[in-house]
């Protein structure tokens, strides 16, 4: 029998090449449009005459160039490293947790970091502007790990080791008590909702490296710790009682998915704001044209995710120019209907 | 070739106590039986062997309480086929069989080319390769069973637990499903400890059964001393006539009240 015809075969031979040409192609894109700047042509040759030992006569300015380089590519790069992170966290915790409708968020990550940022622009003004670092993404990133932490003890400590619905049971709890938290909030300080609204609705738009350098190492951690696990995943899909039969140190995965998930995840929230779907969609997309198994979803997640996001980007910065879509809403408009016309044409060919 | 030693081995869920002293010693290449109501423990010794449900008392493996071993060295030396298994319907029948192989893969490691290729080789003893690129949740309840069976075959454990092996089976791929055990015993020399409710296929496979009943062995031995009518009327609470054929196979046949 030939062994070769199973397994990841498909994958080393079809799927990576794709992911990582999806990754460039999304990156071009990215950089190549928008409002202000060069020609789109002129943008590859630039980005080529940048790199070492070439030079190429592209035809762009220094002014231009520093379009590219220091507001487009910014965004580029952090909407890819949050694209994702929100993909490979929500493929994990849906592994983690055996539920296909759980998303990054799903134990509080999100609320926790809207209350921070709410608290922070509430009292922001009060403390004083004269910060040197904006204090907003430090404290929604505390805020998340915190919530997350809360709700991971106390889920595990009623439900025990054996059932994770208690967990995700105590994470709608403190979904819904720190969003409370947080309309309580704003109620009190009305002057700050618009404020805030924009916040959550999510901020690639004004990248810059700084940005980018402050989550890079959590995701990068978060993303190298995921996917040494994803055999493990893969065996955590039949079950707890019987990953542990078949040797698998169940509480302990499960542990460690969470947290690297939820550093990564409360880092890119911290920073970009609250980007829904793309934690839920980008995995199942994936599984949907690839296949199930963890080996393949966590490494294409990845990929796809950042493509996904970098791509979703672009209507937002063109449409209402010079006005700025949300990337939010991008997500959600664009990638339910796509998803749903996937979902459908993979019932029929099934 | 292992043999399992059980010392007083004890199962508690909160107050329950599930399985009460139960102490025996299953021979290598030995099939123990556990037959009892709904309820007896049977289950229960099965998952405290695999380290599922906590337990008191020692489980001891070829001269080695399993307590001490690791967690690997245990899943490689008993393989478990759950009563109910999870089977995840997007997993290939491939990648599910593969699973057995786990005890043996490092934790960031992958499975070897030898792992596939053993992993291929026993789908094909089974019967099993046209399913090895089918979707589980496409294949019938039967065709799962003997996956399962395949996936804990997979791991080469010289030690094989079933938990209800085939309630969920009609009467021919039970047969089929326990003569599969039955063969690979013979020839690889496998120790089996099963729990089922079939009280005929349970004497009909097994070499010794042990009747439970509350967590307490109140019956043990070779089939026909066990499966007698009144030993089933005091724990089953039921009536019925049990009927030797003339190979010795025992056939235990419910009764009616005349009453009703």
């Amino acid at each position: 029998m030939n062994v070769e015809q199973h397994g990841d075969r498909r994958f080393r031979v079809g799927w990576a090449p794709a992911s990582v040409l999806a990754v460039v192609l999304a990156v071009l894109l990215g950089s190549m449009i928008g409002p202000a700047g060069p020609v789109w042509w002129r943008v590859p040759l630039a980005l080529l005459d940048h790199l070492p030992l070439l030079s190429i006569d592209s035809g762009v300015s220094d002014r231009e160039w520093s379009i590219i380089w220091n507001i487009r590519m910014p965004r580029v790069v952090l909407a890819g490293l949050v694209g994702a992170m929100l993909s490979v966290g929500g493929a994990s915790y849906q592994g983690v947790f055996r539920n296909p409708l759980v998303d990054p968020y799903l134990l509080g990550a999100a609320a926790g970091a809207g209350l921070g940022a709410t608290l922070m622009i509430a009292i922001w003004d009060d403390v004083g502007s004269s910060w040197p670092v904006d204090p907003v993404p430090a404290v929604a990133f505390v805020f998340a790990l915190a919530a997350v932490a809360v709700t991971y003890l106390v889920g595990a400590s009623f439900g025990g080791i054996r059932t994770t619905s208690t967990l995700v049971l105590a994470g709608v709890a403190m979904v819904s008590l720190l969003t409370a938290m947080q309309t309580f909030v704003l109620q009190r300080n009305s002057d700050v909702v618009r404020e805030v609204y924009s916040w959550i609705l999510g901020r690639v738009s004004t990248a810059q490296w700084d940005d980018v350098r402050l989550v890079l190492p959590y995701v990068t951690v978060s993303c190298v710790v995921l996917f040494f696990h994803r055999r493990q995943l893969d065996l955590l899909r039949v079950g707890d009682d019987e990953a542990i039969t078949l040797g698998v140190p169940v509480t302990r995965v499960r542990l460690i998915v969470v947290i690297a998930a939820t550093l990564g995840t409360a880092a890119v929230v911290a920073v970009s704001g609250l980007i829904g779907f793309v934690g839920l969609v980008v995995p199942h997309m994936v599984r949907l044209i690839a296949g199930a198994s963890y080996r393949r979803v966590v490494p294409l997640t990845v990929a796809f995710g950042a493509a996904f996001l970098i791509l979703a980007d672009i209507p937002g910065r063109m449409l209402t120019a010079p006005a700025e879509l949300p990337i939010g809403v991008v997500t959600a408009f664009v990638g339910a209907p796509f998803f749903i016309v996937l979902l459908r044409t993979r019932e029929i060919t099934r | 070739m292992s043999s399992i030693e059980f010392r007083d081995l004890e199962v508690r869920f909160g107050k329950r106590m599930a399985v009460r002293g139960f102490t025996d010693t299953v021979r290598s290449g030995e099939w123990l039986g556990l037959i009892g109501p709904n309820g007896a423990g049977k289950s229960s010794i099965l998952r405290a062997i695999v380290g599922v449900v906590p337990s008191r008392g020692e489980v001891i493996v070829d001269g080695a309480s399993m307590a001490l071993r690791s967690r690997s060295r245990r899943a490689a030396l008993v393989a478990y086929v759950p009563q109910d298994p999870l089977m995840p319907s997007d997993m290939t029948g491939f990648e599910y069989a593969l699973l057995g192989r786990a005890p043996f893969v490092g934790y960031f490691g992958s499975e070897s080319r030898h792992d596939r290729a053993m992993v291929g080789d026993v789908l094909d003893r089974l019967e099993l390769s046209e399913f090895a690129d089918r979707k589980l949740g496409q294949l019938s309840g039967g065709e799962r069973q003997r996956l399962v069976i395949a996936r804990a075959l997979a791991t080469e454990a010289p030690i094989l637990l079933l938990d209800e092996p085939t309630s969920a089976l009609d009467i021919g791929h039970q047969q089929q499903a326990l003569e599969l055990v039955a063969r690979l015993r013979r020839e690889h020399g496998l120790t089996v400890i099963s729990a089922m409710h079939d009280l005929t296929l349970a004497g009909l496979y097994s070499d010794r059964l042990a009747l439970l009943h509350e967590g307490t062995v109140v019956a043990s031995g070779v089939p026909e001393q066990v499966l007698r009518p009144e030993t089933l009327a005091e724990f089953y609470g039921v009536r019925v006539t049990v009927h030797r054929e003339p190979d010795g196979t025992i056939v235990v046949i419910p009764r009616r009240d005349a009453m009703n």
